[in-house]
């Protein structure tokens, strides 16, 4: 819209016309209190805290409901505001119970910084207060009713923001209460935004209530460690008798690509971390099958010495190493890396959620959708999937984006997800029909049973003039193929590949395969990567369904587990591992662990730095926010096994000033001949080497050396933007005729794999106890 | 056009059911039918149940949540069984200056129950009410949908008497 010019406090400001005031005010610096407003949410306005002073309106109006318009003068502090406003929260406090030095919200209240700012510090009333106990609305949501001013951003976050609608209001006038669905308790996705958006102290969280003060905590910005969305979430810490315990995860900077949302287990799956029945010390098994604790060192000596041993005896290929999707990039790289180069096998897996190489060899140049891309989508395609319940993220964007900006969604699925709710047109096929109707969108019309529906629905993605296709793990290999090739044929067309956890995106990217390197060049092109990759052996390696086939057969020497749980994922017989060496990296006793020989006790996602992909290619900053005694990052038990193995972990890390010297394939030319080809990278970027093994970022320069996609501006990740990789720039073969290994974990809003498993609050809520459809592992 | 009840298990009466199954098509939203509905529902079962509230949420589409949102914003909603005789004293001014009070508390021992109680047989309830519009006929009482006005105590005793004489005649 055209803008308008109006004048605030004697500045000239400029906003679209239909600006609302309180936007426009704040997005020029200037700030106008309220409680009630908050963008993105319907206007309530409940609070008259906002109220301003327009030029020729005789009485006070409230900016967030008032529209700019042109010639408009404002004023937005006077005496007579201000004395307004003080009202206003002296009515406020009228039976607030200004139990502020025990509430949770004290420090971080927005009533309590208005009442300093506008210093109502006395009152009028004599009235008695009326009290009412505290209710327990669910495990995690508590609720003190003479705390709440009646906002009802909770009621509207829940309703519009969510789609759940588990709040209400009751009563009416001063009389009004807030009121769960369940009359004394909540069912609902207990996401815990109610609690985020809540202004003061009258909704407070189950685990987080009466453990510290918020001004004891350090917040740490972070990414979360379920899903593949990749949220920030801010986890505040305190110092702990064994390190740093993490006592809150919440969304208080809102500035990740998750906006303002946070789903359960951002919020509150955290707790796995501080449990006491974690792995701290380090484990061998004996001769009679007990587990004896041992040192660090002895460990990690015994642990290296077999495998230098079977390595030598029986070679690489007797070796089996599986990833995690749940470790950063640089660990998942060195972890492939060490396979390859130390233990000299290509036997290397995880476990696959999602098809990604044939999703990069279908992209091809196509482009990939970023996660914030949902938020302004124009039109989305939704094939597959359950983002309410796999994605939480971006269903909120989806939501959001159909709900402000009017977009256009196309869910197409076999169940009746509840997506559907926002969708302009759903279509509802069978399980198998996901290859045939790509054939029908194609144009095919025999593909798919045409009916009215499905026609119309075909007619209306063809309009569209940009839209977002985003696909489950139903398609793999060449229906990945199919469905890019349809959408090459309209116009504008970005995709999205959704993969199940943290950095199951990371994991494939940094070639956690048997048969395809960082960034998915094949193993067979290993030159490609020059010098650290160059003398592998040109065949793939063994899968993970192989390893253990292998094992069965007591082929399988050893086998390094690194933070997965395969035997349970696999429903692996654990006698199979009779004869096989087992190394077991985890923070649990999990039924992998069990049967290892040696157990590495690791530290979590939130223990650690380095960086993270969500399953859109958004890059991501990962920061340590909590510490446990006695655990240590995959990435240091790597270099130190692959110490122990008498390996030169100057080529494993790239660290120190003196780096890999290698020829850069030109034979003419300043650039011919052997050079530090590291170094020349480290100058050009205008970086340092890195002093340590440990630093991850040591990794982190060799892989934005070799991945070509991942080269982003390192600058703006440091500064824990989510940076979106050039995920066009992958070029490989298609590989439609690799075998399918994927296997979707069907995680719910309150599961998440084996980790979930010992988060006490997923598993608390009482919606997780519904019986589910598929067994998470 | 089909005469299929929309709701073959519904707890109301046939005539109130096909009333309802009209009536949510009678508005652009089918909310909107709620006030209507649950105002007709409470004239059949007498207040609104637990099922009440769960078949009207069922048949426009939204939670029982919202039903109770409503309900609780309208004093003429009531989730509480009340005697077969209501017994609703205005004390808002014009009755207030008329002996409004003083009737509504000869009503109170009169009957021997409290504000919004029921007599022990089933027969009366009580309730203070904000202007029923007979300010004109000032004080006014109303019992179920019958206005009785210009009452003193005396007068109010004899409609007392004629709803149990009527309860009693009922129940024969």
């Amino acid at each position: 819209m055209a803008d308008v010019t109006f004048t605030v406090d004697g500045r000239k400001l400029t906003a679209p016309a239909g600006t609302l005031l309180i936007e426009a005010c704040r997005a020029h610096g200037i700030e106008i209190p309220a409680f009630c407003y908050y963008p993105g949410l319907s206007l309530q306005a409940a609070c008259r805290m906002c109220v301003v002073r327009l030029e020729k309106v005789p009485k006070l109006q409230t900016a967030c409901t008032t529209p700019v318009a042109e010639g408009m003068v404002v004023t937005t502090e006077s005496p007579e505001i201000a004395q307004a406003r003080k009202a206003t929260i002296e009515l406020l406090l009228g039976n607030h119970p200004l139990d502020c030095p025990v509430c949770d919200a004290g420090g971080e209240c927005e009533l309590q910084d208005m009442t300093f700012r506008y210093g109502a510090h006395e009152s009028k009333f004599v009235e008695i207060k009326q009290h009412r106990e505290e209710q327990q609305w669910s495990p995690v949501v508590f609720f003190d009713r003479p705390r709440c001013i009646l906002c009802y951003r909770c009621v509207r976050v829940c309703g519009e923001g969510m789609d759940v609608w588990a709040l209400g209001i009751q009563n009416r006038g001063a009389g009004s209460v807030i009121a769960p669905n369940k009359q004394d308790h909540l069912e609902c996705e207990e996401c815990g935004m109610c609690i985020d958006i809540c202004p003061v102290g009258a909704l407070t969280s189950g685990p987080y209530r009466y453990k510290t003060r918020p001004w004891e905590m350090s917040h740490v910005g972070t990414v979360c460690a379920h899903c593949g969305d990749g949220c920030k979430t801010t986890l505040g810490v305190r110092r702990a008798n064994d390190g740093m315990e993490i006592v809150r995860g919440d969304n208080r900077d809102k500035s990740g690509i998750n906006g303002d949302f946070l789903c359960i287990k951002g919020r509150y799956g955290f707790d796995f971390a501080n449990r006491e029945d974690r792995l701290t010390q380090p484990l061998i098994r004996q001769e009679n099958g007990e587990f004896k604790a041992v040192s660090w060192f002895e460990a990690i000596e015994y642990a290296g010495k077999r495998l230098r041993e079977i390595r030598d005896a029986k070679g690489g290929a007797s070796i089996g190493v599986i990833g995690s999707n749940r470790t950063t990039n640089e660990e998942a790289y060195l972890l492939q890396k060490f396979a390859r180069t130390v233990l000299g096998t290509n036997n290397v897996d995880h476990h696959r959620t999602a098809d990604y190489p044939a999703f990069a060899a279908a992209l091809n140049g196509k482009k990939e959708a970023s996660l914030r891309d949902f938020n302004a989508a124009k039109a989305i395609l939704l094939l597959g999937n359950d983002p309410t319940e796999q994605h939480p993220g971006l269903a909120w964007q989806i939501r959001t984006s159909v709900r402000l900006h009017g977009a256009r969604l196309y869910a197409a699925n076999h169940e009746l997800i509840k997506l559907r709710r926002q969708a302009t047109s759903f279509l509802h096929i069978r399980e198998g029909d996901y290859a045939a109707l790509i054939g029908y969108l194609a144009g095919d019309d025999k593909a798919l049973e045409s009916n009215g529906v499905a026609r119309a629905f075909r007619e209306a993605i063809r309009k569209e003039e940009s839209l977002l296709i985003v696909f489950g793990a139903e398609f793999r290999g060449r229906e990945i193929e199919a469905l890019t090739k349809f959408g090459a044929s309209l116009s504008n067309v970005k995709f999205a590949c959704l993969g199940d956890y943290a950095n199951s995106r990371g994991a494939a990217d940094m070639g956690l395969y048997p048969d395809l390197l960082p960034g998915y060049v094949p193993v067979s092109a290993a030159v490609q990567l020059g010098e650290e990759y160059g003398a592998l052996p040109a065949r793939a390696g063994l899968d993970l369904v192989q390893m253990f086939d292998t094992a069965e057969r007591g082929e399988l020497a050893a086998l390094y587990v690194v933070a997965a749980n395969p035997v349970s994922r696999y429903g692996i017989d654990p006698a199979s591992l009779r004869n096989t060496f087992v190394i077991a990296q985890d923070m649990f006793m999990t039924e992998t662990a069990r049967l290892a020989n040696v157990i590495l006790p690791a530290a979590n996602l939130y223990e650690k730095s380095g960086t993270v992909t969500n399953t859109f290619g958004d890059l991501q900053l990962v920061k340590k926010a909590a510490d446990r005694g006695g655990v240590r990052t995959d990435f240091e038990l790597i270099v130190r096994l692959a110490t122990a193995m008498g390996a030169d972990v100057k080529k494993l890390v790239p660290f120190g000033k003196q780096g890999v010297r290698a020829d850069f394939g030109q034979a003419r030319g300043a650039q011919s001949g052997e050079a530090d080809r590291h170094g020349v990278w480290l100058a050009a970027h205008h970086l340092e080497p890195k002093l340590s093994p440990f630093d991850p970022f040591a990794i982190f320069d060799e892989i934005q050396r070799l991945v070509p996609a991942y080269d982003v501006p390192r600058l703006d990740l440091l500064a824990g933007n989510d940076q979106h990789l050039h995920s066009g720039l992958v070029q490989i073969a298609n590989a439609g005729a690799r075998r399918d290994l994927v296997l979707p974990s069907n995680d719910t809003l309150f599961s998440s794999g084996t980790l979930g498993r010992y988060s006490r609050t997923l598993g608390s809520v009482m919606e997780a106890r519904k019986p589910a459809e598929t067994a998470a592992d | 056009m089909s005469t299929q009840p929309a709701f073959p298990n519904t707890i109301f009466s046939p005539a109130l059911a096909a009333r309802f199954d009209r009536l949510v098509t009678l508005y652009p939203v089918k909310r909107s039918a709620m006030v209507p509905m649950l105002l007709y529902a409470q004239d059949e079962v007498g207040y609104l149940s637990e099922a009440v509230i769960g078949e009207v949420a069922a048949r426009l589409g939204v939670s029982e949540l919202d039903v109770r949102n409503v309900i609780s914003y309208y004093s003429l909603l009531r989730t509480k069984p009340v005697g077969k005789y209501h017994v609703q004293v205005c004390t808002n001014i014009s009755c207030m200056l008329r002996g409004g009070n003083e009737l509504l508390e000869h009503c109170r021992r009169k009957l021997n129950v409290e504000n919004k109680g029921v007599t022990p047989d089933g027969v009366f309830s009580l309730e203070e009410v904000e202007c029923i519009g007979a300010c004109s006929w000032a004080p006014a009482v109303q019992v179920n949908y019958d206005f009785h006005e210009n009452l003193t105590p005396s007068s109010m005793d004899k409609v007392l008497a004629e709803y149990r004489a009527k309860a009693q005649n009922g129940a024969k």
